[in-house]
């Protein structure tokens, strides 16, 4: 395998008084798609932002194709796209001219930029508002046109900052198949998202972050299988015997506890699949909780990120 | 879905001449996108329209009359029309720093800078639009200027004089409202005009700073606008104040040098600041 087409090594930036970055690593290599995860503030687009040379790190170091970020920055430039949290494409021009103008700017020359336009708006599924302002556009649209207007040259890596975040799940799915389309035509993606689900769709490598670094990374599967890679969850059929439920199945499963009062349910992630089941189905007879269903499976994203930070998901975006 | 690759080819090799062309390219693709928006947007063409009409009808008719006891029997709007110039140009700040402040707020700015393209071809693509545009609101002002009794006495080469000057006032005021716009919050942008109106009535826009308070009358002679509108009266040969202050008697030097100093400050700044902008 060839070096990565990201790299970066112990990379900080500081804004006013705290670090957005504290020592960040990133390894990925060609052709894959990399997902960062994590709440607000974890540091996520600050990354994308000193590794697409919008911003430069205070400490460590980073390349992108090969190339400095800092030293090399107009090489940088010409290998990488990059699509914001905002759309960026203009609502007064058409798709077809925004396009065009992209291509421009990209420095292809006018009858280039033209057949490459179009190119990309039926690739993209464009076609039909391809003379239509963009101010008509829908949402999920106006998201693919901006990755498309960030595929004319074709970059061997694209940046994606929340790609889709405000969408409706329909235009969500439809971008999700355009982000696996970039990968399979041969380009390396880094994403950042706040949902899991997100992550777990897309991504080949996921890194988990918190507090401007780095607390986990892997595969989808590798990071749930580290929480012991099963859930216990009980339902009890009377509310008030869900503390003692719970007092049981930290005894019984040995793990971590999470508990949904609205639904009578407690999870508990397990250490020992094969004895879960009997160990606490036992233990809440024993103890004469009466419990409604009892169920094994496998650890959701949501728990891995509970599990590693110590915090909620939700919690800490609502922060 | 698919995708397909176009064939990547090499990165050009950057010789100076190469450079240089992709940056009017830029240029050029910058500007064309702002006079797209212009033309599509028939609101900005009318208040374009608008603004020298309702200027002269209220600062002409409404104020005027009284005004012109003072000017010793000239037609005030001849006297005025000038002054109506030259505020238009100082306006332009804060047309350059809304469009600006708001391509910084979209992102737009951000993927131009995370593109392979020259940050002096945004800038320059920004101030040719911006010129274009304020080269349009002159000209319509003047055309309504010469229907309300304004007229040039000196000779077209004079005019062409005149006209360079407000455009090179109007190419600092890009500069500052190019740096403004990087640093001020779009939601924030109407601040400016609180301050900018104001600014262009302290000076001899619209009366003699004679009249004024001792101390304002100081500030409004050394105001930049007060340069270039006294420069361009004696250009057109239409009535000044006659100030016999040192800056008064030497508005046609200032009028070179107040631009040129609020360039040298602010294209640097606004350069730095754009690159750095995060």
């Amino acid at each position: 395998m060839s070096s990565p087409v990201l790299f970066a090594e112990g990379l900080r930036k500081r804004f006013g008084g705290y670090y957005a970055l504290d020592g960040f690593d990133l390894s990925v290599p060609a052709g894959t798609v990399c997902g960062l995860l994590g709440p607000n503030g974890a540091g996520k687009t600050t990354v994308l932002r000193i590794l697409s040379t919008l911003m430069r790190p205070d400490g460590g170091r980073a390349t992108v194709a090969g190339y400095d970020v800092t030293r090399q920055a107009a090489e940088v430039r010409n290998n990488i796209g990059m699509i914001g949290q905002q759309s960026t494409v203009d609502d007064i021009l058409t798709g077809r001219e925004n396009l065009a103008l992209w291509g421009r700017l990209y420095h292809l020359s006018a009858a280039n930029a033209k057949r490459r336009a179009d190119e990309l708006l039926e690739q993209f599924g464009l076609n039909a508002a391809a003379s239509k302002q963009v101010k008509y556009y829908s949402g999920g649209m106006r998201r693919r046109l901006d990755l498309a207007s960030s595929f004319i040259t074709a970059p061997r890596v694209m940046f994606l900052d929340e790609p889709t975040a405000g969408l409706d799940p329909r235009n969500r799915i439809e971008m999700w198949s355009a982000v696996r389309a970039l990968a399979q035509a041969g380009t390396t993606v880094l994403l950042t998202t706040q949902l899991l689900d997100e992550a777990d769709q897309l991504a080949d490598q996921i890194v988990l972050m918190d507090g401007g670094r780095e607390i986990a990374s892997g595969t989808p599967d590798e990071l749930k299988a580290r929480t012991g890679g099963d859930w216990i969850d009980v339902t009890v059929r009377n509310i008030a015997q869900l503390p003692a439920a719970a007092g049981v199945m930290a005894r019984a499963a040995g793990g971590k506890l999470q508990t949904a009062a609205g639904e009578h349910r407690i999870s508990a992630a397990v250490a020992d699949r094969a004895h879960a089941l009997t160990d606490v189905t036992r233990a809440l007879h024993d103890a004469g909780i009466d419990a409604e269903d009892v169920t094994l499976r496998r650890a959701t994203l949501d728990e891995v990120f509970l599990l590693l930070t110590g915090k909620d998901a939700e919690e800490v975006e609502a922060v | 879905m698919t995708l397909t690759l176009p064939p990547r080819t090499p990165m050009a090799s950057r010789s100076l001449v190469q450079r240089f062309r992709w940056v009017v390219s830029d240029t050029w693709n910058v500007a064309s996108r702002d006079l797209i928006h212009w033309v599509r947007q028939p609101v900005r063409i009318f208040s374009s329209v608008m603004y020298p009409v309702v200027s002269i009808l209220i600062f002409g008719y409404v104020f005027g009359n009284a005004v012109m006891v003072a000017s010793g029997g000239w037609n005030y709007r001849e006297f005025l029309m000038p002054g109506l110039f030259g505020q238009s140009v100082v306006l332009g700040v804060g047309v350059t720093l809304v469009a600006i402040a708001e391509d910084t707020h979209r992102g737009v700015n951000s993927r131009f800078r995370s593109m392979p393209m020259s940050s002096t071809g945004f800038l320059a693509g920004r101030s040719a639009a911006d010129l274009l545009n304020s080269t349009l609101d002159i000209a319509v002002l003047m055309v309504c200027g010469l229907a309300v009794g304004w007229e040039w006495r000196l000779g077209f080469g004079n005019v062409l004089a005149a006209f360079g000057l407000l455009l090179l006032l109007r190419f600092a005021m890009i500069w500052l409202g190019i740096f403004l716009g990087l640093v001020i919050k779009p939601e924030n942008t109407s601040v400016v005009w609180t301050i900018l109106l104001p600014l262009t009535m302290f000076s001899d826009t619209f009366v003699s700073p004679q009249t004024m308070p001792h101390w304002m009358g100081v500030i409004s002679e050394w105001n930049p606008l007060s340069a270039t509108v006294g420069a361009i009266r004696g250009l057109f040969g239409n009535p000044g104040w006659g100030g016999d202050s040192w800056v008064a008697q030497h508005s046609l030097l200032m009028a070179v040098v107040w631009p040129l100093a609020i360039t040298a400050v602010f294209w640097p700044l606004a350069v730095r600041r754009y690159r750095s902008l995060s």
